[in-house]
C-alpha cells in the first residue's frame, strides 16, 4: 500500500478548508458590494459606479440608522445586565448544589432557550398589553429576557460547576466577610466565564427579531427591523450598509473571546445556540 | 442559613422573572388557543380553533412545508457539519483562519444571512449575473427560481449555511474531549480508517450530533424572519402563517394563530424530549 504524501494531504485539507471558509463568507459579499454601489443593474458583475452615498445616509443622524444602533445597543446592554444580575445567583445554585427539584428548574430554564419565540410571543403580547408594556423599550427588554436569561443562567451554572467551593470556605475561616469573599475570591474566579457569558448574551438580544417586532409593535425600531424595511423597499445599498454595521459586534465579541473559543471554552460550547 | 433556604433565595429572582414572562406568555397562548377570550365575548373554552386549523388545507400545507424545511435543513447541515468537524480536527496550514471564519458565521444574525442569500440567489442576483457572464442564461427569467420558491431551496440553504458551523463546533468540542486514542486502538487492531470512523468514532459522536440536530430542527421549524424574507407567497411557512393569522384585522382568527403557535411549540418540544431520552438511554 502506498503511503499518501503528507504535503499533498495538507494541500487537500487546505483546499477543502478554503471552500468551507469561502462559502461561509459568501452571503456577506453582495451585502458589502451593495453598500458601496451606485446603481448595480443586471447583468453587471460589479457595480457600474462606486459611491459612499449609502454609508453617508446610514451615518447621517437624520436617517435614523444611528438612533436605531443606539437603541439596539441600549436594549442588549440592559437585557444582559438584568440577566447577569438575576442569572448569576441562579447559576450558582444550579452549578454548586444538588437539590430536589433541580430537574424541573433546569427544564424551566431549557424550555424558553430552545423553544422558538413564536411559541410565547402572542401570549406575552396579551400579558404586556394589560401591563401597558407593548410598544415600549422596557417591554422589549423584558421580552428579550425570555431567551437571554436562561442562556446566562445555564452558562453560569457551567462556570460555577468548575469553581472550587473550598476556596470560599477557606476565605470565610480566615475571617473574610461574605461580601469580601465574593469580591476577592468568587468574583475573580468566575469573571472570565461571566464576561464570555455576558458578551454572548448581548449577541442573543442583539439578534432578536420576532420578539422586538411583536412587543415593540413597530414603535421600537431596532437595527434588524430597520434593515428589513430598507430591504423590502428595494434600497439594497442602505440594507448592505446596515447589515455590515449590524454584524460588527459579533466580530468584536469573537476577537475578544478568541482565545477561550479555540481552547476548551466550555462556556461557549455549552451555551451555543443555533 | 440552611442550604435549602440559600438555594431558594439564589433561584427565586430568576424563577420569578422567567416564570412570570415565559409561563404567563405560554399560558395565555394556551388559554386563547382554547378560544377563551373574554374581550371577544368568548368565555366557553373549546377545541374549535384546533379543529379549524387541522381541517384547513392551508394550515396543513404550511405544516408540511415547515416540516420539509426543518428536516431537509437538519439532515444536510448534520452531514456537512460532520465532514467539517473531521476536517477542522486535523492540523494543516491555514486552519486557524478557517476556524475563525466558522466561528464568525455563528455570530451573524439569521436575518443578515437571509438577505445575503437573497442577493446571491435571486433571479437577478450575483449567481444569475455569473451565469449570464458565462453565457448560460440570456436574462434573469432563465435563471432557476431558488428564492421565494415552492421547494424552499433558499430557506434550506440559509439554514444549512448558518447551522453547519453550529453543529460542527459542538462536534469539535466533543472530539477534543474524546481525544484520538479510541480510533488509534481500533486502527492498531486492524480496522480500516472507514471502519474506525463508522464503528468507533461515529457512535461516540452520535449523542452530541443528535442533540445539536434536534436544536437545529426546532429552530428551523419555528423561526419567523427567515421564511419571511426567503419564503414564497403561498403556502407560507407555519410561523409566517401564524403571524398572519395573529395580525389579521378579523380578530376571530386570533385563537387560530394561538393554536398554530402551540402546535409549533409542541412539535419542537416533543422532538427535543425524544432526543434527550435517547441520549440518556444511550449513555447508560
Amino acid at each position: 500500500m502506498m503511503r499518501p504524501d503528507p504535503r499533498r494531504a495538507d494541500r487537500l485539507r487546505l483546499l477543502a478548508g478554503l471552500a468551507l471558509a469561502g462559502t461561509l463568507i459568501l452571503p456577506l459579499v453582495p451585502l458589502a458590494l451593495w453598500s458601496v454601489a451606485q446603481g448595480w443593474r443586471f447583468p453587471h458583475l460589479l457595480p457600474q459606479a462606486w459611491s459612499g452615498r449609502a454609508w453617508a445616509h446610514a451615518l447621517d443622524p437624520a436617517s435614523g440608522v444611528l438612533e436605531s444602533l443606539a437603541l439596539t445597543t441600549l436594549i442588549a446592554l440592559a437585557t444582559t445586565f438584568i440577566a447577569a444580575l438575576v442569572g448569576v445567583p441562579a447559576g450558582r445554585a444550579l452549578g454548586l448544589y444538588r437539590f430536589r427539584g433541580k430537574g424541573i428548574v433546569t427544564l424551566l430554564l431549557l424550555a424558553p432557550a430552545v423553544l422558538p419565540a413564536i411559541a410565547v410571543v402572542f401570549g406575552l403580547h396579551g400579558v404586556f398589553l394589560r401591563l401597558g408594556l407593548t410598544g415600549t423599550v422596557a417591554g422589549v427588554i423584558l421580552a428579550h429576557l425570555v431567551p437571554v436569561l436562561p442562556y446566562m443562567t445555564l452558562v453560569m451554572a457551567a462556570v460555577f460547576a468548575r469553581l472550587d467551593p473550598e476556596l470560599e470556605a477557606q476565605a470565610r475561616t480566615l475571617g473574610a466577610t461574605p461580601f469580601q469573599t465574593f469580591r476577592c475570591v468568587t468574583l475573580p474566579a468566575i469573571l472570565p466565564g461571566l464576561m464570555t457569558a455576558g458578551l454572548f448574551a448581548f449577541l442573543v438580544s442583539w439578534s432578536q427579531y420576532l420578539l422586538t417586532l411583536a412587543i415593540g409593535g413597530g414603535k421600537v425600531q431596532t437595527l434588524p427591523l430597520l434593515m428589513f424595511s430598507f430591504s423590502s423597499a428595494g434600497r439594497n445599498d442602505i440594507t448592505g450598509a446596515i447589515a455590515l454595521i449590524y454584524i460588527l459586534p459579533g466580530l468584536l465579541v469573537l476577537i475578544l473571546t478568541a482565545r477561550q473559543v479555540t481552547g476548551r471554552g466550555a462556556a461557549l460550547t455549552q451555551g451555543l445556540r443555533p | 442559613m440552611t442550604d435549602r433556604t440559600r438555594i431558594a433565595l439564589l433561584l427565586a429572582p430568576a424563577l420569578l422573572l422567567l416564570g412570570g414572562l415565559f409561563l404567563s406568555g405560554l399560558g395565555l397562548t394556551l388559554l386563547r388557543s382554547f378560544r377563551y377570550f373574554p374581550a371577544l365575548g368568548l368565555t366557553e373554552p373549546d377545541l374549535g380553533a384546533y379543529a379549524a386549523i387541522l381541517t384547513s388545507p392551508g394550515f396543513l400545507r404550511s405544516l408540511g412545508l415547515s416540516l420539509w424545511i426543518a428536516s431537509a435543513s437538519t439532515v444536510l447541515a448534520a452531514i456537512l457539519a460532520l465532514v467539517a468537524a473531521l476536517l477542522l480536527r486535523q492540523s494543516f496550514p491555514g486552519r486557524a483562519l478557517i476556524s475563525f471564519l466558522v466561528q464568525l458565521n455563528l455570530t451573524i444574525p439569521h436575518v443578515v444571512g437571509a438577505i445575503g442569500i437573497l442577493y446571491l440567489l435571486s433571479q437577478s442576483g450575483a449567481f444569475a449575473r455569473l451565469a449570464h457572464a458565462a453565457g448560460l442564461i440570456a436574462g434573469p427569467a432563465d435563471f432557476p427560481v431558488l428564492v421565494n420558491d415552492p421547494f424552499a431551496i433558499g430557506i434550506i440553504l440559509l439554514y444549512v449555511w448558518k447551522e453547519v458551523p453550529f453543529i460542527a463546533l459542538i462536534l469539535l468540542a466533543n472530539l477534543q474531549t474524546l481525544g484520538e486514542d479510541h480510533e488509534s486502538v481500533a486502527r492498531s487492531l486492524g480496522a480500516t480508517r472507514w471502519q474506525a470512523f463508522r464503528h468507533v468514532l461515529l457512535p461516540m459522536l452520535a449523542p452530541g450530533l443528535a442533540a445539536a440536530s434536534a436544536l437545529v430542527f426546532a429552530f428551523a421549524f419555528g423561526a419567523y424572519e427567515v421564511p419571511l424574507i426567503l419564503g414564497q407567497h403561498a403556502p407560507k411557512a407555519l410561523p409566517v402563517l401564524a403571524w398572519q393569522a395573529w395580525t389579521d384585522t378579523d380578530l376571530a382568527t386570533r385563537p387560530e394563530a394561538m393554536a398554530m403557535s402551540i402546535v409549533i411549540a409542541a412539535i419542537g418540544l416533543a422532538l427535543l424530549a425524544l432526543v434527550a431520552r435517547a441520549v440518556r438511554q444511550g449513555g447508560e
